[in-house]
């Protein structure tokens, strides 16, 4: 699957994302420096000891030139050791290795939602275009990219979970240990993450179908006499899944981010939470960790999208 | 003009004012969508600066006798939690939401046009520089960074949101920068050059101008990034603090009482989406009439 050429564009591309990764650390450590005053005072908070000072003085190594704190920090961190919250003292990578699993399922299922609805709404919107059904499949399109999604888990919340009482209002359960109340603890909040994303394909597919269904290529096939749902199938969505690679890339990216605001709502001890209740508290070791765990996951997905584009299209260079 | 001064090939066509607001309408008429996304922000506009004359109570007045009401002829969308008329802390929230989004886009404006005219103008190893960083950029989540810096500067709206206009920029300078790739070397360039013109004045007088029509389609839809991004900020306690009124707070209190009146969370959510609306499709038809192969505007 992946010959010599492949290996080679690997490469090439971690050589490209190491200055990338590098430069995204600078940033997430530099977060540091925007805090105001003595850092060390700052972050102790109100009547905090001398002895609390020191201790987080020296956690940063805060009387060191700003380069060597970083350099320091850096190379803990590609250790995986990520310091340790100020108010708990327990590790941050504990922490988001306890985190990370819930924040990844409800993602999950927003991309597989989006992937499942939004996919035949595109084509269908796509195989008649400026129908009745391309229409609405794109008014929908407009809601979904508009609508506020921690809105949208609030009605959700409102009508499934306390009316209905179909599933549980707040919290998770770990996968492995019961799958299915697992899912029911997600599906809610995946399905409010999952709005964006069901739009956003539909759309992104119908545009990319229509300009290959307009095509002289596809004129030719229909002229010989090919059937059009034939032509859909099989020309249209080969040449579109290419595209769609890197859609869902991009999208994966921004329900990463748009899942911190869901969690608050269902109270899902997420990433989210951590990151809110850091900044709200002051942790800024966990604010620190969380930032660089989200662009690590990031850029991991931008280097796997590039990959698959370079598996399903060798002509990639 | 002298019978002589005949006009040039060299000169623009002059577009008089009132040429330009006649398009304008005209193509607010041909473009319902436009017209109807426009006239509500529009509308949005004049009552957030109005706020104070246009609202009819005060948004933090608390009436404890009253609470939780529903709508009536003095509260026409009834009171909340605290007995306060809902209307207007819906009316008072619509300065912060558009001080929020105007804040975020101009930061990114600011910082993505001239960083993105650089980078195409000079190309070489500037322009692989500032890629590299518009890369980095681009992998920040912009509410995740939002948070980040919240919790670096302290709870504040304004800097969360001079954060979140950080990251939109690269959005901005990747398209000035692909759109000053394509015209640094039309003719009109090099003969402006050739006149001895400054980079500074080739810039801002021959490449900046051919930018501004796309900027101005991504600007519209940032808008509604931004909105969304305030109100999240908002919603979860790190934006605009109680009990000034913002859309996103009022939402944060109707989820305390959701149970006991979950209509309470209809109307700022309401206004919300329809901003959001609005901004999009007032970007999209923009981008439709601004489009040169579909010229219309």
């Amino acid at each position: 699957m992946i010959g010599r050429g492949g290996i080679r564009f690997l490469l090439r591309r971690l050589a490209q994302a190491l200055p990338v990764l590098v430069f995204a650390t600078f940033v997430v450590f530099s977060l540091l420096k925007l805090v105001p005053g003595d850092i060390a005072v700052t972050l102790a908070g109100e009547n905090a000891t001398d002895e609390r000072i020191a201790e987080i003085r020296a956690l940063y190594g805060l009387d060191r030139a700003f380069l060597l704190q970083y350099g320091d920090w850096l190379w803990k961190a590609v250790h995986g050791d990520l310091s340790k919250s100020l108010l708990s003292g327990e590790p941050v990578m504990t922490s988001i290795v306890r985190c990370l699993p819930n924040t990844l399922l409800i993602v999950s299922i927003a991309l597989s939602v989006a992937l499942v609805v939004g996919v035949p709404l595109g084509m269908l919107a796509a195989s008649r275009p400026r129908s009745w059904i391309d229409s609405g499949v794109m008014s929908f399109a407009s809601l979904g990219v508009a609508v506020p999604n921690f809105w949208l888990a609030m009605l959700l919340v409102s009508l499934f979970a306390l009316q209905l009482n179909w599933f549980p209002a707040t919290g998770s359960s770990p996968f492995l240990a019961d799958p299915v109340l697992s899912l029911r603890h997600a599906l809610l909040p995946g399905l409010a993450l999952a709005a964006g994303g069901v739009a956003e394909i539909a759309r992104q597919l119908r545009s990319s179908l229509m300009e290959i269904l307009s095509s002289q290529a596809v004129r030719t096939l229909h002229a010989v006499g090919m059937h059009p749902a034939r032509i859909l199938w099989q020309h249209g969505l080969k040449n579109v899944a290419l595209n769609m690679i890197t859609v869902v890339a991009l999208l994966a990216n921004r329900l990463l981010a748009a899942t911190v605001v869901v969690e608050a709502v269902f109270a899902v001890p997420g990433m989210g939470n951590l990151i809110v209740n850091g900044a709200i508290l002051r942790d800024f070791p966990i604010v620190q960790g969380v930032v660089f765990a989200m662009v690590l996951i990031v850029i991991s997905l931008n280097l796997l999208a590039d990959m698959l584009y370079r598996v399903a299209d060798p002509r990639v260079t | 003009m002298t019978p002589n001064d005949k006009p040039s090939v060299l000169d623009a066509p002059p577009v008089a004012a009132p040429q330009r607001l006649a398009r304008l309408l005209r193509w607010l008429r041909s473009d319902l969508a436009a017209a109807a996304s426009l006239g509500l922000l529009l509308a949005l506009a004049v009552l957030a600066i109005g706020a104070r004359w246009i609202a009819p109570f005060s948004p933090i007045e608390q009436d404890l006798v009253n609470t939780l009401a529903d709508a009536s002829a003095a509260h026409w969308l009834g009171t909340d939690d605290l007995g306060r008329d809902v209307l207007s802390r819906l009316i008072h929230g619509a300065p912060a939401s558009l001080y929020a989004s105007v804040l975020a886009v101009s930061v990114a404006l600011l910082l993505g046009v001239p960083v993105g005219l650089v980078a195409g103008f000079l190309g070489g190893w500037v322009d692989d520089l500032i890629s590299r960083g518009i890369d980095t950029l681009l992998s920040f989540p912009a509410i995740v960074l939002a948070i980040a810096v919240t919790g670096a500067l302290g709870i504040g709206l304004t800097n969360g949101m001079i954060a979140v206009g950080i990251v939109f920029a690269p959005q901005l300078a990747r398209l000035v920068r692909a759109r000053t790739l394509v015209v640094r070397h039309e003719l009109y360039v090099d003969a402006a050059r050739c006149f001895g013109a400054s980079t500074g004045r080739l810039l801002w007088r021959h490449v900046l101008p051919n930018t501004v029509q796309p900027v101005i389609v991504q600007v519209t839809l940032l808008l509604a990034g931004a909105l969304l991004a305030e109100a999240s900020l908002s919603f979860l306690g790190l934006g605009i603090q109680p009990p000034q009124p913002s859309w996103g707070g009022m939402l944060a209190r109707a989820y305390q009482n959701m149970e006991l009146a979950p209509s309470q969370m209809l109307a700022p959510g309401l206004a919300i989406l329809f901003t959001a609306l609005a901004f999009n499709a007032l970007g999209e038809a923009l981008r439709v009439a601004l489009d040169p192969t579909m010229r219309r505007l």
